[in-house]
């Protein structure tokens, strides 16, 4: 064992005790637990691995076609629910990834050093706030005699005030506030490493703004836009306070499915097909991400 | 005026249209806090007060939900800093064939949604539970510690990128001279590599604790019947809204800002230390003051 002569017996059980503990308890099982407890009946405890404890795919049929009773085909209810979530996702990340790029390219590129480091340092402020206060922050802001309507309403502009939380405004402007510097930060290192001679050579052999950041500064910054829109994806997707807090009273987001899977259907193996399914889905999400912009997972995770 | 200075004034207007929308909804929110008004508003005023602030320290159960909250970061701390160092020291003596496997397999919680990891930890402790007979008394449904479990998952994999990072500038050859010169290998790892890694350690450390303390997605699966800061906040606000919630937003925001700032400041001072050239700087300095201090009675 090269491993054990190169760092020494207590070194290496060391590493290796750590590392195991960490991919195998903490990583893999408790997936392939749930992915596992995902195919199974939900029984109560003293009949789990009794003769009914058996696989079934009654769970997933269940996201799909609903009760066998149920009149509708199919389960409208929560694949609408799925549906909007990635699409909504999707939005989000477009958005962030318009409002952050030009702001990027500005540190990265045109500022000065000393103006910079200040522009990121007021970036990282934000983000050290808990998310749930942020949500409350834009709660304030939307609620129906909210910061907003209130001023609306004092302005002569509005006569009614306008429900911005049941109009899903409120989601979709504290999703993307409370992400938005996973998209940024990816983004600025990887422009900030172009050179600058690249965008003057090609505005000098005449070139709009707009094919100077299309053909030069994008295919460049690639891996990091892939990386942002990866992060913001997943973490929107997966987000459960912001919808909980900024949601209306009709929508729901797909983890707000699974949370009342767990804590009010009290249906677990119900709760983690859910899960499993939204796990897939980001899955494929990332793999598209990378086919898209031909790039590697380590070039993502960074 | 040229197009040159519409242009900038535009960027101009852009940065600032962004940093209001970042920072504008926290300062409304903070200035709510101060208002009697019993609705979080900022019009109209009605008189500036502390009450919500003393109405804070009344409240049991958000002080128990911090408690625990500040236990869970210290758990974190010491499981995921570890685990972390191993995971990043066990990647660069990996075969180089086994690495892209390897790395994949370890960054994977960072790119989970929180509430899959949270849910994951909790059924495969309960199955475990419920497979060694074990009672409700015991680890497998404490909520404190599956939190603990389940955060270090992806928290671990936060420190590993931290110490990876640091681990790309060591230099292997002073692990070598140490080892010829008869060092043993557990004294090379205390006395050459840990001394290079305090700075990523104390990283490591404060960025696990700050992300535990603000989790939510994947403590509230994993916390059961207990309550952490953010569960509790997070009932509060559904709830709905009190002045007293803008108020304990002032302070967390306070506390993190202050330390927010502490920790940029002391990683720039620590990255200047480490840059390229900044000892012969340090050295030209200490050259060049005796020369000035000498200069100046002449002059």
């Amino acid at each position: 064992m090269r491993f054990v002569r190169r760092n020494g017996l207590f070194l290496s059980g060391y590493l290796l005790v750590a590392v195991t503990v960490w991919i195998v308890f903490m990583i893999v099982l408790p997936q392939l637990y749930m992915v596992d407890f995902s195919f199974r009946p939900n029984l109560p405890l003293n009949e789990i691995g009794g003769p009914d404890d058996k696989y079934t795919l009654e769970n997933y049929r269940y996201l799909v076609f609903g009760r066998p009773t149920d009149e509708a085909l199919l389960n409208w209810l929560h694949l609408e629910v799925f549906f909007r979530t990635i699409i909504a996702s999707i939005c989000v990340t477009l958005l962030d990834f318009c409002l952050c790029y030009p702001l990027a390219y500005y540190m990265a590129q045109v500022a000065r050093g000393g103006r910079t480091r200040l522009l990121l340092l007021l970036l990282i402020l934000p983000f050290w706030v808990n998310e749930i206060l942020r949500a409350f922050a834009f709660r304030l802001l939307f609620a129906s005699g909210g910061m907003i309507n209130t001023a609306l309403l004092g302005l002569g502009l509005i006569e009614q005030p306008i429900d911005f939380l049941r109009a899903d405004v409120a989601l979709y402007a504290g999703l993307s506030y409370a992400y938005i510097l996973l998209m940024m930060f990816p983004i600025y290192n990887a422009v900030e490493s172009l050179d600058h001679n690249q965008v003057e050579a090609a505005r000098d052999l005449g070139a709009p703004w707009w094919h100077i950041h299309l053909f030069v500064v994008m295919p460049f910054a690639k891996p990091g836009i892939a990386a942002g829109c990866t992060m913001v994806f997943m973490l929107s997707a997966g987000a459960l306070a912001v919808p909980q807090i900024l949601g209306g009273p009709s929508s729901l987001w797909f983890t707000q499915v699974i949370y009342d899977w767990f804590y009010q259907g009290g249906n677990w193996p119900q709760g983690s097909a859910y899960a499993f399914v939204l796990l897939i889905a980001c899955i494929l999400f990332v793999l598209l991400v990378m086919r898209l912009f031909k790039v590697g997972l380590g070039e993502i995770a960074r | 005026m040229t197009s040159q200075t519409v242009l900038r004034l535009m960027v101009g207007f852009y940065i600032l249209l962004f940093f209001a929308y970042l920072f504008g909804p926290l300062v409304l929110m903070g200035i709510t806090a101060f208002n009697a008004n019993s609705y979080p508003q900022v019009t109209p005023w009605e008189g500036t007060t502390l009450q919500w602030f003393a109405e804070l320290a009344k409240d049991d159960q958000l002080l128990e939900g911090i408690g625990n909250s500040l236990w869970i970061g210290l758990g974190v701390i010491c499981l995921s800093v570890p685990i972390g160092l191993a995971g990043a020291i066990i990647m660069t003596q990996i075969h180089r064939r086994a690495r892209p496997i390897y790395y994949t397999i370890i960054v994977s919680p960072v790119l989970t949604p929180g509430v899959i990891l949270g849910i994951s930890t909790l059924v495969f402790w309960d199955r475990m539970g419920t497979a060694f007979d074990a009672d409700y008394e015991s680890l497998f449904y404490d909520g404190i510690f599956l939190t603990i479990i389940g955060q270090s998952t992806f928290i671990s994999a936060y420190c590993m990128l931290v110490f990876l990072a640091r681990l790309q500038r060591f230099d292997y050859s002073q692990e070598e001279a140490a080892l010829d010169l008869g060092a043993t290998n557990v004294q090379v790892f205390w006395q050459i590599l840990i001394p290079f890694l305090r700075p990523a350690i104390f990283s490591a450390a404060v960025l696990a604790f700050l992300t535990s303390f603000e989790n939510y997605n994947t403590t509230v699966f994993t916390i059961q019947a207990e309550s952490t800061l953010t569960t509790v906040l997070a009932g509060r606000v559904r709830m709905g809204t009190t002045p007293a919630l803008s108020a304990l937003a002032v302070i967390i925001i306070g506390v993190t800002l202050v330390g927010a700032v502490s920790y940029e400041l002391l990683r720039r001072r620590e990255s200047r230390r480490q840059a390229p050239g900044a000892d012969a700087v340090k050295l030209k300095k200490r050259f060049r003051e005796p020369q000035a201090a000498a200069q100046a009675p002449q002059a």
